[in-house]
């Protein structure tokens, strides 16, 4: 009898612990090189240490590589290095925004803050006077309504592009994604001079919404779109095949099979309109009193109640802008994690 | 004896037809309407818009685009006495801004894909694209608020010594020596909105580079870098400019992270670094607020002329990123 002795799998292309080591080491010789030229030059500031330390980290890898194993490996970690860079400055500004409004909106969190509004309070007020419920029930109302308009416009638009394909199809998928990179204001105007001036002639909840419907019947439409394209045409045609007519293949077989993902279209599109400010601006008066009226009156958002706080200056209004921006920025992490989770789940085969 | 002949029983032949029924034809019918919903709303957002400027744009000709004169007189009985109505300034700063901001973030964007794509190992690739989702989704008044507070005052810092040791070059000139609330400024604001949206593109581009030709390109003993130089480049260049020109539209189009960032000068200034400048979505909310009726309509067209440039470049980005998406493959 002989014994088989199989040779142990051995992985050559990754890094030995030398190897880590050795990258570990010229990072730290980095570190203390660029806090060294910032003690001894006349260069300050963290502008100096970022820019330093990766030109030594640049220099040192490629030096290193070009030694070791000729200018093409050089090319290659200067290269490397680069691309980190580049992923360290698309990175800095996101970190950098959650931590400033966690920090500086925290300040403007009270107890009251769910439950007042501020008709009886100024921006300027201490921060305890007041609250934000106006803006979140204005906003929900700005939502809604939107949603209603949108969601079926959305949703028809695209189910024709993925089940009728008519000869209009390649014209409308252009003009879907023209209609997602008209400027917000631009959808305000739009409203102001089509419905506002001529037929109502005042500020109401139903103005913005309907320059928000603008907005986010392009989100909808794409995302549902790529949703629908993911359905097997298998099962398009085992509906027909069993004596169903379109119209019922689409809407008993279709539809549902897409259902998680066309929910994760609409809060992409809620999260793309939430924060939308220009039209808001333009069209809903922005009160300070709780509206429960969507068709008459002015009414408060989100948007608008950061943007007249900020614009009035004082520090305790200051806050209270960074305040509804923590809300308004934990809104929108909610409703993308929400499509996340929804739109991780397979679409059902 | 004759037996009778079992009779022939032929079936009717069904009748065969590919003629909708009714439900189909209403279905057909309400679906071709909501797809056709783009094109009217975008027909209308345009004659509106054209309908309320017309009477300024008839009465400013040419000058509307060429002149930089904003100025409206009205005497006490709210008659309009006399007017000019003109968006040159706001024109070359909306253009300047998101230059800069496309100049900025075109190469960030670009890297960070190139990270996402070949470098980042799984998890962090996975983590990392979450995050820049999500970026993606912020409103744009975070970036205003944050832009103003938190990053106005690094970026004049770096603009005063953009202007000290690069002052030579003549884009870094700097006449009057002010610096504060420039298109600089804006330009850094609108990089960072619009670098989510480059990265998200170019990675989409970069990801459907022929995986076989990836790994010839390895088997033949590249390095990463000579690989992407080799095969990633030549197959997602035109779409990552595609990529960098929606990025232009958004930053064209965006009104309030510039409103609060940039001082809004009705004066031509091609100066990056000088603290005056122009935008048309600005203005239409710098303007709004007081303005009397006929000074609507010139905002109109001022939107009208916003809708028509973002419109463009928007076409002329989906036609490029169109255009790589099957290439290659």
């Amino acid at each position: 009898m002989t014994t088989v002795s199989t040779p142990a799998p051995t992985r050559p292309w990754q890094a030995s612990n030398k190897e880590k080591f050795r990258d570990f080491l010229l990072f730290l010789v980095s570190i203390a090189a660029s806090y060294g030229v910032v003690a001894i030059t006349p260069m300050k500031g963290k502008l100096a240490y970022f820019i330093l330390f990766f030109a030594f980290y640049m220099a040192l890898t490629a030096g290193l590589q070009y030694f070791k194993r000729g200018s093409a490996a050089a090319k290659d970690a200067f290269v490397n290095s680069l691309v980190a860079i580049g992923a360290v400055v698309t990175v800095i500004p996101i970190a950098s925004i959650i931590a400033t409004v966690i920090i500086k909106g925290s300040k403007g969190l009270h107890r009251g803050l769910l439950t007042t509004d501020m008709s009886l309070a100024a921006p300027t007020d201490p921060i305890t006077n007041g609250g934000l419920l106006h803006a979140i029930t204005g906003t929900l109302t700005l939502v809604v309504l939107a949603l209603i308009m949108s969601i079926p416009i959305g949703i028809l638009t695209a189910l024709y592009l993925t089940e009728i394909q008519g000869s209009l199809t390649r014209p409308i998928q252009f003009l879907v994604q023209a209609m997602s990179g008209v400027p917000s204001i631009v959808a305000g105007l739009f409203i102001l001079s089509a419905v506002l001036y001529p037929i109502t002639k005042a500020y109401s909840g139903l103005m913005g919404s309907l320059a928000l419907t603008i907005l986010m019947i392009p989100t909808v439409a794409r995302t549902s779109q790529e949703v629908l394209k993911l359905i097997p045409n298998d099962l398009r045609e085992a509906g027909v095949a069993l004596g169903g007519t379109q119209w019922r293949t689409v809407a008993m077989i279709v539809v549902p099979a897409a259902r998680s993902g066309l929910v994760t279209a609409v809060i992409l599109g809620i999260a793309r309109i939430a924060g939308e400010t220009a039209p808001i601006l333009l069209l809903t008066g922005g009160g300070d009193k709780v509206n429960p009226n969507a068709f008459n009156g002015p009414i408060g958002s989100l948007p608008y109640y950061i943007w007249k706080s900020f614009a009035a200056g004082s520090p305790e209004a200051i806050t209270r802008a960074w305040a509804g921006l923590l809300v308004l920025m934990v809104l929108v992490l909610i409703l993308f994690t929400l499509a996340r989770l929804l739109g991780t789940r397979k679409v059902a085969r | 004896m004759s037996t009778i002949a079992p009779e022939l029983v032929i079936p009717k032949p069904r009748e065969l037809t590919t003629k909708p029924r009714f439900s189909d034809k209403v279905f057909r019918a309400v679906v071709t309407a909501g797809g056709l919903s783009s094109l009217v709303i975008l027909g209308l957002i345009a004659i509106f818009l054209s309908y309320r400027g017309y009477e300024v744009l008839r009465q400013e000709g040419f000058n509307f685009l060429t002149s930089s004169d904003w100025t409206i007189t009205v005497d006490d009985a709210g008659t309009v006495t006399d007017s000019h109505f003109g968006i040159a300034a706001m024109l070359v700063g909306t253009i300047l801004c998101s230059l800069v901001a496309v100049v900025i973030a075109l190469p960030v964007s670009v890297f960070s894909a190139l990270f996402l794509n070949f470098y980042a190992p799984g998890w962090l690739k996975k983590i990392l694209v979450t995050v820049i989702d999500t970026m993606a989704a912020f409103p744009s008044i975070l970036f205003g608020i944050w832009g103003f507070l938190v990053l106005m005052p690094s970026v004049e810092y770096w603009a005063k010594l953009l202007n000290h040791y690069l002052g030579w070059l003549p884009f870094f000139k700097l006449h009057p020596y002010v610096v504060t609330r420039s298109p600089f400024v804006a330009g850094v604001v609108l990089a960072i909105m619009i670098i989510p949206i480059i990265t998200s593109v170019s990675r989409e581009i970069f990801s459907q580079a022929p995986l076989d030709r990836i790994q010839a390109a390895y088997a033949l003993g590249a390095t990463r870098w000579a690989m992407i130089k080799a095969v990633v480049i030549p197959h997602g260049k035109s779409g990552v400019i595609g990529g960098a020109m929606l990025g232009l539209g958004r930053a064209m189009g965006e009104t309030v992270a510039v409103f609060t960032v940039l001082n809004i000068v009705f004066q031509v200034n091609w100066q990056v670094l000088l603290g005056a400048g122009g935008n048309v979505a600005s203005l239409i909310i710098l303007k709004f607020g007081e303005a009397s009726p006929y000074e609507i309509k010139a905002l109109m067209a001022a939107g009208l002329v916003l809708f028509l440039l973002t419109l463009i470049v928007n076409a002329i980005a989906d036609l490029i990123v169109k255009g790589t998406g099957k290439s290659g493959r």
